[in-house]
């Protein structure tokens, strides 16, 4: 193998195992430090930063780093990130001041953000403190979209919401709400210097089944479902409530049915719990609240009695599942109906775009979606950008924001006749950790700790009202434990071979053997022959230059390093130093402060 | 040194042992030596051999006098026993434990200084009862607890971090233990591991007394220029004249050897070691060749290492003296307390 290059950014940040799955590329570690540190008002505006909605993604966020935190492969659960996030959102004191402010001076470039949903707010909030006035339009009365229409208060309280929305528009942001865009060629004839669609993925998908529009008002689409109870349209539900589907948008239908009066509710999957499409934290929260799941059911035809819904037929399948967890076959047993006073289809969503005309150089693509910059979010419009769910389809509120502060980055190039394309590339910031003989700059011991549990309101009281917070965040005593089960991921190991005496110090004080001295080879080969064994193959080697006195290499595997620094306390010559990891991963803010 | 201790937590894919134990389960304490001592590396590789030899730490019996080198027993094998002795007295509390229970693997840690030294006369004394034991001298060339002054090891002309040249000659113990009769004899440097935990498997299973003096660089007193015991020095003047292949009983000997170049040496429990000659002209069973041959490279400059005298047909100190079987709290009462009529015998035959 090559020596390892460490001047590349990605290298250290693919160490940050939460920083690098975060879409955001939210400083995690960092946080988590300031929590433990009591600095929860710093904390928080590290977070805003990068997600730029602390206490919304506190609650909902669908936290893509906790599955790849490091924790989870050193012992079985990963640190609850997400909701340490929350401890930040619900403690930091008022930080109104300490926020971006809009310049008295505008620029004179105006932009304008379809939809009020995270992407078009993070697009405002990135552009606002440059002096662009920015002008969101919204179909409904009030912003945020889905996480507005769609999450159900008992899982995000509106105050959370409301909270977060305002620091934004509260910069100068001209929202005009009930205002839905009907034609882009009339939007672009106002003469905004850019446009951003940030319109969702607005359309549920159908249920194409017998007997669908037989008793039409008793199956209801999921996400206009869950709208029309936000919004009040909808106040009860029948007994006996079928949901057809498994997905995150399945899980909020049945929990949102037990509130509105539902006594018992089925959710019906297609296939085995593997395949489910919910997060598991959704699925446990679901069947704590008794919500039975249905597996190897598909749906065959709503059954209805003299034009009433009397419930669904379903085919029970069988699957085989070969090794590697594909299905090879399926085969149908039988047939089921299940009774049913309303049925829920939650199978989907899918971007629509009627308002936008087709001669307007925006192209469409086959799927009759706009085509995209991958990294610019342009259309083949210059000056329109999409972002968020209506740019590649359903994901979630950090991709969506992400996308946001990539598309605000293109909108400022534009604005300012720069190449889109041209961005600034991740940087990094690298600075020792050490205080002294023995001590470090982050609390550098293991804590054995489990992760804590989140407490939540009990099961008679939370389903008296709709908008009782389930969730009721840690406790102080939860959130102390918590934080020091993060493994400071960003504090790293840097290694300077020509100082190196081989004497295996390091070698032997590591707890979880990573390193090891040997003749250098290809990685596969080097793999096979570590201290210990390095499987993972999606965590990367760490391979010095060859060391002075042998000619050997010093090789880490990353996989399962706990940063605890014994390596370099113990290390004679300093070869091994843990250096504080800072990723620089740009926003508009820094492009603008870029010489021109 | 370091103020947290190592942490608990190991690889979850760590090898096991026909014990089902893992190397981290023949851990001790946490080392207070110098960052980079030699020492530590050795311990390390006792850790290793008794690990992939899978003896129960419990089955074990660390022994040390006095020094940093003495200090280590206290860092592996927790669950083990121990004695850590006066300075150069290991030798004869050795000699008592391994007499009252033959069965345990008895594991000298010493140093340059406690060995040859203060301590020389016991230790020659093991040498000539054959003690059936490990013991290890790890040699640094200067007494390092108490700040780096030249031990019985130093090179003449080795030179102090302070600047003082040695003047006296060393007493080398490969040659002195090839004098005084040794049944196994190696050498070898605590950053050599490949080298160093065949060689204390080879030396846990040898019946008798074993031997290996390993270099083991001071980083803190000895590990600058014009020291002759500094990791650079020894990387540079180490060579091997033959390494030692462990083969565990009951196993075949899987390694493919060059016609001529191979030497298995049956051990006394049934395990093999095969020697590997680096250099053809090595006889490890040659007690007056193998003197000639560390002595002409010794004056070229050259440190020889890996197992340089072997003899698995020489009877231990219980052999020599006739004991009995197994440890003697095993014994039964009537045979350690034997009665009045013995005694009376036993008294008449004196008067
Ligand atoms: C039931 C459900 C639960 C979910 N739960 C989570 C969760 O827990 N965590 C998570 O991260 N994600 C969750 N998501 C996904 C998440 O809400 C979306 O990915 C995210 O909101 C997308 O943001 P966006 O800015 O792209 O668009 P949206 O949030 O969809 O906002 C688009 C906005 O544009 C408006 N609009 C549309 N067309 C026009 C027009 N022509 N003119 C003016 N305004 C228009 C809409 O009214 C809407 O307000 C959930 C989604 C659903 C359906
Ligand atoms: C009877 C006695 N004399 C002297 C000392 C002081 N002393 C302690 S350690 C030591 C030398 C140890 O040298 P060595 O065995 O080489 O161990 P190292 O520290 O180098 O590993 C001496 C002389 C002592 N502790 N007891
Ligand atoms: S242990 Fe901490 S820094 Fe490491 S991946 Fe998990 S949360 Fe991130
Ligand atoms: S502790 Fe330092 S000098 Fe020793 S092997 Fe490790 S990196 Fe090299
Ligand atoms: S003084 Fe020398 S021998 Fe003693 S612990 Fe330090 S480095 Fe090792
Ligand atoms: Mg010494």
């Amino acid at each position: 193998m090559q020596p390892t290059d460490t001047r590349n950014p990605d290298y250290f940040h693919k160490v940050v195992d939460c920083q690098w799955a975060c879409p955001a590329h939210t400083d995690v570690p960092g946080y988590i430090r300031l929590i433990a540190q009591g600095q929860y008002t710093e904390a928080f505006l590290l977070n805003r930063q990068s997600n730029v909605f602390p206490g919304i993604l506190g609650r909902v966020c669908d936290r893509p780093c906790e599955p790849a935190c490091r924790r989870g492969r050193v012992e079985d659960k990963p640190v609850a990130i997400c909701r340490l996030k929350r401890v930040a959102a619900d403690l930091a004191d008022d930080y109104t001041d300490r926020l971006p402010k809009a310049p008295a001076q505008k620029n004179g470039k105006r932009v304008a953000c379809v939809g009020a949903g995270p992407a078009s707010l993070t697009v405002a909030n990135d552009l606002l403190p440059l002096g662009y006035e920015v002008v969101i339009f919204e179909g409904l009365q009030v912003p945020g979209g889905l996480m507005r229409s769609n999450i159900p208060s008992f899982r995000l309280p509106a105050e959370v919401l409301d909270r977060e929305i305002d620091d934004i528009v509260g910069m100068g942001a001209e929202l005009k709400t009930g205002h839905r865009i009907q034609s882009m060629k009339l939007l672009l004839a106002e003469g905004f210097d850019a446009i951003f669609v940030g319109t969702g993925a607005p359309k549920g998908k159908e249920l194409k089944l017998p007997g669908r529009y037989d008793d039409a008002a008793r199956v209801h689409i999921g996400i206009d479902w869950l709208e029309a109870v936000a919004f009040e349209h909808i106040k009860a539900i029948g007994e006996k409530v079928l949901i057809i589907g498994v997905g995150n948008t399945a899980m909020d239908c049945c929990r949102t049915s037990l509130r509105l009066g539902a006594k018992s509710v089925k959710v019906m999957a297609r296939k085995p719990r593997q395949f489910f499409k919910a997060s598991v934290w959704e699925l446990d929260d679901a069947e704590e609240e008794q919500v039975e799941i249905v597996i190897n059911r598909s749906p065959k035809a709503f059954v209805t009695e003299g034009g009433k819904l009397r419930g669904m037929l379903f085919d029970v399948m069988e699957y085989d599942v070969d090794a590697s967890g594909r299905i090879t076959a399926e085969r149908i047993l039988g047939e089921e109906m299940l009774p049913a006073d309303d049925i829920i289809v939650a199978v989907g969503q899918e971007n629509a775009f009627p308002w936008v005309e087709r001669d307007l150089g925006i192209e469409f693509d086959k799927w009759d979606v706009p085509k995209i910059g991958e990294k610019t979010f342009e259309s083949t419009r210059p000056g329109v950008f999409f972002g968020g769910d209506s740019a590649f389809g359903p994901k979630n509120i950090i991709w969506a924001v992400e996308h946001g502060h990539q598309a605000a980055i293109s909108i400022h190039k534009h604005c300012q006749g720069e190449a889109v394309a041209d961005r600034l590339p991740d940087g990094m910031n690298l600075q020792t950790s050490k205080m002294g003989m023995h001590e470090w700059a982050y609390s550098n011991n293991y804590n054995s700790a489990e992760r804590r549990l989140m407490p939540h309101v009990g099961l008679k009281e939370r389903f008296q009202k709709l908008n009782i917070e389930v969730e009721l965040g840690f406790t102080a005593e939860q959130f102390a434990e918590e934080v020091e089960r993060c493994l400071n991921c960003d504090v790293q190991t840097v290694f300077t071979d020509k100082l190196c005496i081989e004497c295996d110090a390091c070698i032997d004080i590591c707890p979880v053997d990573c390193l090891t001295m040997t003749p250098s080879g290809t990685e596969e080969e080097l793999r096979g022959r570590l201290t210990a064994p390095a499987p993972n193959i999606s965590q990367d080697l760490f391979v010095s230059g060859p060391l002075p006195q042998t000619g050997r290499v010093m090789v880490k595997d990353e996989d399962l390093c706990v940063h605890c620094g014994l390596c370099a306390e113990r290390c004679p010559t300093a070869a091994w130093d843990m250096q504080k990891f800072t990723l620089l991963h740009p926003h508009a803010s820094d492009e603008a402060r870029q010489p021109r | 040194m370091s103020f947290i201790t190592k942490p608990k937590v190991a690889h979850p894919q760590l090898p096991r042992n026909e014990l089902n134990l893992t190397v981290r389960d023949y851990e001790g304490a946490m080392s207070t030596l110098c960052a980079g001592c030699g020492h530590d590396s050795i311990t390390g590789a006792i850790m290793q051999a008794a690990f992939e030899l899978a003896i129960p730490p419990y089955r074990m019996a660390k022994l040390s006098g006095i020094g940093c080198s003495s200090k280590t027993p206290a860092y592996f094998a927790s669950a083990s026993h121990g004695f850590n002795t006066v300075h150069g007295r290991m030798p004869s509390v050795a000699t008592g434990a391994n007499a009252a229970n033959p069965d345990l693997y008895y594991i000298g840690v010493s140093g340059d200084g406690d060995t040859l030294s203060i301590g020389l006369g016991q230790f020659l004394h093991a040498v000539r009862r054959n003690l059936n034991m490990l013991y290890l001298i790890e040699n640094n060339g200067v007494y390092g607890l108490t700040k780096g002054q030249f031990s019985a090891s130093a090179d003449v002309g080795s030179r102090a971090k302070k600047g003082e040249t040695n003047q006296q000659p060393p007493i080398d113990p490969a040659l002195t233990l090839l004098a005084t009769g040794a049944t196994f004899i190696a050498r070898s440097f605590s950053g050599d591991r490949e080298q160093l935990v065949p060689l204390i498997k080879a030396g846990l299973t040898h019946r008798g007394f074993a031997v290996i003096d390993v270099i083991s660089p001071c980083v803190t007193f000895n590990d600058h220029e014009g020291s002759t015991k500094s990791y650079e020095f020894t990387r540079k003047h180490a060579m091997t004249a033959i390494y030692a292949d462990f083969v565990p009983p009951a196993r075949e000997i899987r390694a493919q050897y060059a016609a001529g170049e191979a030497m298995p040496v049956q051990m006394h429990d049934g395990s093999q070691i095969v020697l590997r000659k680096a250099d053809g002209a090595y006889d490890p069973t040659d007690r007056v060749a193998a003197f000639e041959y560390i002595q002409t490279h010794q004056k070229a400059g050259e440190i020889v290492t890996g197992l340089l005298y072997i003899d698995e047909t020489k009877p231990d100190m219980h052999e020599l003296a006739n004991t009995p079987p197994g440890p003697l709290a095993s014994l039964p009462f009537a045979k350690v307390c034997p009665g009045n009529k013995t005694l009376a015998s036993i008294q008449s035959r004196l008067r």
